[in-house]
């Protein structure tokens, strides 16, 4: 197999590459490791409108 | 960063947030979204009734039509988009607008400006003839500065913010401006035909043109109207909720997965068209795939609701948000259904399209700026609450009407159309003449052109609520019964 | 992962942010649409499709300024009832001179890819004045405003210039000719020889009877040559497989 070859053959699975790019992205956002720091995320609108802070 | 800092608030900059040009958006809003439903209902009544085209060049349906869809997507869409995104990023990143009033400023006029003079050549002839993307190249060329300028504003107080997370509606209206920008330059490449002139030609030409037309066309849905609405969404429901929205994990799938797979969709707007199949069938393939991110969104939003869905019954602001919510989750059913190739050869070219759209449109986008507009209102001009939550209700009501009218005239209509057009009578003869498919189609006209009269009113009520909250007035009525509902307006 | 610790760098970034935003929003469009630029077999090679005439471009822009594209089509598809109703299926070759493309989204009213030679100039006229004239059930504005108003196209070579830069094979001669041969197309006894020599199956004569040359004229001589370009009777699709 040429180099080329690899290249093409590489090339013919984007939709894989895009699948297990997705997939990261899906297992990051859900690893429990993360559950704690991302959904607090969820509070930042909730606490935003203090006059007092000006 | 610490837990301890991000669970009290961080410090926010100094200088104040900046309200003034939020509040210039939220009425341009008002005023854009009343004019634009207006002339929609009229050209509406054009096609139930022809006469009303007057035989005057600047009253015909063909250079109407733009204006309305122009009006109501871009003024009115446009303005609630800017507007709110102003406010939330200053509130989630607790900074003052990046380059202050002037800025600001040059913004909101310089897109009034843009609005005034693409809505001006559509009735005088000016157009490009490219759907949802009628000015003529000068007018494409100012608001590009005026969206750098945006982005600017808005990408500069993200930089300079001090929380540390960057909230993630303030992803989707960032994913919104940037994507805008690179459609509208690759959709509108066009050679003046003189400097001095307002006409000019397109770069591509034939399936080409088509296909970057589609591109942009379908991606002014995915990303103006979906993206920066999902913005709203992401800040609103929990904010009008008080309570975080139901999965922050799941925001931050459905954001990368929605972006990705909607720039894919345009080509199901070109079904058995002579763009190659392999576009076709790629088109398709996404528009299906589309559904996904598009409920987890749904989902999202509405669960957002679990546990407090009594407010549905106290508070007609957060009965806007929730039901607009539930009309994307419908119309993002229907849409990849469309993108079906047996189905589209149906549908394509029919009324259902347009009822498709307006499903969206109306129950959707406009449904989700009411309720961030009731919510804005009163906070903007530091009143207690809205002047009447009872007129909000009836707003909601009448608008809620007038869009099931809409959408089921369209369907029937659309539907049999379609199926007129393919009818064979026993001899093998197409049983219908063009003219008679039209004819029947009068009944449906009417009925529609009735709910967008009745979603018209809707707006006019708002205006009334909104004129009568910023004097300060409060109307004397039965509060809804929760104890917070009498002051929701204030939140 | 070494991902895991990219997505939180993401997220607290705006430029990584808005680049993952680009690269990510680009991907769908370059796949689709560059191919459509590069693969031969895109647009047909058939014969018979040529440049707008002078006054037929002038009618298109018209066409165009009156937002005709908002209630016509022209892309007929390739099913039975259509190629029935409106004729031979669009092929992708038939627009491959149109900036911008009028396929059109919608049928309020009929498809008009093929509507060249099916009326007479007259009907035309007559049913662009006042449609309901002659079609009492239509529901199409009337455009009384074509009939006087005058073609202003004194500056028509400049268009067909700015055409052959994004690409109409416009020769230099069409170009010199092209107020000549708008002209000669709209008069009704002028010498058609050149225009008719330069614009194959081009509609010649005075539409509507009024000496001057109006903007009814111009419509009416795009729409008389629309889908006539290419002869259906010699193409063999076949040859032009895709």
């Amino acid at each position: 197999m040429t180099l080329q070859e690899l290249v093409d053959f590489l090339r013919s699975l984007w939709g894989l590459w895009l699948m297990i790019f997705f997939l990261g992205i899906v297992f990051y956002a859900f690893r429990p490791k993360n559950k704690k720091r991302l959904e607090s995320y969820g509070d930042i609108p909730l606490r935003d409108d203090d006059d007092k802070e000006r | 960063m610490t837990h301890a800092t991000m669970a009290h608030g961080v410090q926010r900059d100094a200088s104040p947030y900046l309200e003034d040009v939020v509040k210039k958006f939220a009425l341009a809003a008002t005023f854009w979204g009343v004019v634009g439903f207006i002339v929609g209902d009229y050209i509406a009544f054009q096609l139930a009734y022809p006469v009303l085209n007057l035989d005057l060049e600047w009253f015909s349906f063909g250079r109407l039509r733009p204006l309305h869809t122009s009006a109501v997507i871009f003024a009115f869409g446009g303005n609630v988009l800017l507007g709110t995104s102003f406010y939330v990023v200053q509130r989630t990143c607790r900074a003052s607008l990046f380059g202050g009033p002037a800025l600001a400023n040059f913004v909101f006029w310089g897109y009034q400006l843009f609005i005034v003079m693409a809505g001006l050549g559509y009735v005088l002839g000016v157009t490009q003839g490219r759907e949802y993307a009628e000015p003529e190249w000068f007018v494409d060329l100012w608001i590009t500065v005026v969206w750098v300028a945006y982005l600017v504003a808005f990408a500069g107080t993200l930089i300079k913010r001090k929380e540390p997370h960057i909230y993630v509606a303030n992803w989707f209206y960032l994913a919104f401006i940037v994507t805008i920008a690179m459609l509208h330059l690759g959709n509108n490449l066009a050679v003046p035909v003189s400097l001095t002139g307002i006409k000019s030609y397109s770069l591509f030409s034939g399936v080409q043109d088509a296909l970057t037309q589609w591109w942009y066309g379908h991606n002014a849905v995915g990303f103006f109207l979906t993206a920066g609405f999902l913005a709203i969404m992401y800040y609103f429901v929990p904010k009008r909720a008080e309570r975080p929205v139901y999965s922050y994990r799941l925001s931050i799938v459905h954001f990368w997965a929605l972006i990705f797979l909607y720039i894919w969709a345009g080509p199901h707007h070109l079904h058995y068209t002579a763009l190659p199949d392999w576009a076709q069938t790629l088109g398709m393939t996404f528009s299906i795939m589309l559904w996904m991110p598009s409920w987890g969104g749904m989902i999202n939003g509405l669960m957002t609701l679990s546990g407090a869905w009594d407010k549905l019954r106290t508070d007609p602001v957060m009965r806007f948000l929730v039901t607009s919510v539930a009309f994307y989750g419908m119309s993002t059913f229907e849409g990849p259904m469309m993108s079906i190739k047996a189905v589209n050869s149906l549908s394509h070219y029919t009324d259902w399209t347009v009822g498709h759209v307006h499903s969206g449109a109306l129950g959707w986008v406009a449904f989700v700026s009411f309720g961030a507009l009731y919510f804005l209102v009163p906070v903007l001009w530091k009143r207690k609450q809205l002047y009447s939550m009872r007129l909000v209700s009836l707003h909601f009501w009448i608008a809620t009407i007038g869009i099931l009218l809409y959408i089921t005239a369209m369907w029937i209509s659309g539907i049999m159309q379609g199926l007129m057009w393919r009818a064979y009578d026993s001899l093998g003869f197409l049983q219908y003449s063009f003219i008679e498919t039209v004819e029947a189609m009068h009944p449906y006209y009417v009925i529609r052109a009735v709910g967008g009269l009745l979603f018209v009113i809707g707006g006019l009520i708002m205006a009334y609520n909104f004129w009568r909250t910023i004097r300060g007035d409060v109307r004397t009525e039965v509060p809804y019964e929760a104890p917070h509902a009498a002051v929701a307006g204030a939140r | 992962m070494s991902l895991m610790k990219h997505h939180a760098k993401v997220e607290t970034n705006v430029f990584l942010l808005l680049i993952g935003i680009l690269v990510t929003v680009a991907i769908g469009g370059l796949v689709e649409i560059v191919p459509l630029f590069t693969i031969e077999s895109t647009i047909e090679k058939v014969k018979g499709v040529r440049p707008y005439s002078p006054l037929e471009l002038a009618g298109r822009n018209i066409y165009i300024r009156e937002g005709c594209y908002n209630c016509h089509s022209q892309m007929i598809r390739p099913f039975r009832d259509e190629v029935e109703r409106y004729g031979h299926y669009s092929l992708a070759a038939e627009s491959m001179y149109d900036h911008p493309f009028q396929w059109g989204s919608k049928r309020t009213g009929p498809d008009l890819a093929r509507v060249g030679g099916k009326y007479s100039n007259d009907w035309h006229v007559r049913h662009l004045i006042d449609p309901r004239e002659v079609v009492p059930e239509s529901i199409m504005p009337g455009y009384r405003h074509l009939a006087k108003r005058p073609l202003d196209f004194a500056d028509a070579s400049d268009h067909l210039k700015t055409l052959r830069l994004v690409g109409v094979p416009y020769t230099d001669e069409m170009i010199v000719n092209a107020k000549a041969d708008l002209e000669a197309q709209a008069a009704p006894d002028a010498d058609t020889e050149g225009v008719a020599a330069r614009y194959p199956k081009a509609s010649l004569g005075d539409a509507d009877g009024n000496p001057a040359i109006t903007e009814m004229d111009a419509l009416v001589a795009y729409l008389q040559v629309l889908g006539r370009m290419v002869d259906f009777e010699t193409f063999k699709p076949e040859q032009a497989l895709r």
